[in-house]
């Protein structure tokens, strides 16, 4: 499991736009860099991100993104959301050679 | 017979005027991107012209570590159902590939506004593109400086 850092307002307004900031260690070898040997490292890369809000209602994807080689180690994404309703955000990273990371973090909305 | 030599002066308000003329006739910034380029940002695109404007590409001119250079855009957006952005890309014209991150948004994003860090092999343009739910797409481009490139040989 790869350390993440999510940041997400504790408790927000119903409608407010919030920030979410993610991070996630990871290498994102580009699998064009030569390693220590003179060979290149193969590449491995998070490929896809994804944010659910499970308000209770609907669980609906707020944002997705694409990532390439040229997004730089330990990708770190910041989006916004509109807060609707308490429930929870789960937080989706998918790579090469099997990668995947869920997180599930709640929000409070007032 | 006698045919009036040009003086100086004509000759240079002559040089002058071509030159305006010229520059006046340079193609837009889009048309100068290169073919690999301007086929990628095609690609996300799907065929709708490239309009200036409405986005902002906030990136340093001037970057010292091409491994990870903050880079945020953001549209001009109202952000409601009938007229909200539904992805940005960016993209670059000398890294290995051309597509940096492309991302999907919707109504419930609130403000189109995203935030990430990416890798400059060397100095060059970076093109910020939106495409709204219409289907326009607008783009924004910067061209910046790195110092210390990265994917540079060995470990870095």
């Amino acid at each position: 499991m790869a350390r993440t850092l999510i940041t997400v307002p504790p408790t927000a307004q119903r409608g407010e736009v919030i920030e979410v900031r993610t991070l996630i260690a990871h290498s994102m070898e580009t699998g064009y860099r030569p390693g220590a040997d003179g060979k290149v490292v193969p590449r491995d890369l998070i490929r896809r991100f994804s944010c659910t809000y499970d308000d209770g209602v609907s669980k609906e994807v707020v944002f997705s993104a694409e990532l390439f080689p040229a997004i730089a180690a330990n990708p770190y994404l910041a989006f916004s959301l509109v807060a609707t309703a308490s429930g929870t955000l789960r937080l989706v990273w998918e790579g090469d050679s099997g990668f995947a990371q869920t997180e599930v973090v709640s929000i409070r909305v007032t | 017979m006698n045919i009036p030599s040009p003086t100086r002066r004509q000759v240079l308000t002559t040089a002058a005027s071509v030159g305006g003329l010229m520059l006046g006739l340079r193609p837009a910034s889009a048309a100068e991107l290169p073919a690999d380029l301007a086929a990628a940002i095609a690609a996300f695109t799907k065929g709708a012209p490239l309009r200036e404007g409405r986005v902002t590409l906030e990136i340093a001119e001037l970057v010292d570590n091409g491994n990870a250079v903050p880079i945020t855009v953001a549209v001009a957006s109202p952000m409601t159902a009938t007229d909200h952005v539904t992805a940005i890309a960016v993209f670059n014209e000398r890294n290995p590939q051309r597509d940096v991150i492309s991302v999907q948004l919707g109504p419930r994003s609130g403000r189109a506004r995203v935030s990430t860090r990416i890798r400059l092999a060397t100095s060059q343009k970076i093109v910020a593109v939106a495409r709204l739910n219409d289907g326009s797409c607008w783009s924004k481009t910067a061209e910046v400086v790195v110092t210390l490139a990265a994917c540079i040989e060995g470990e870095s």
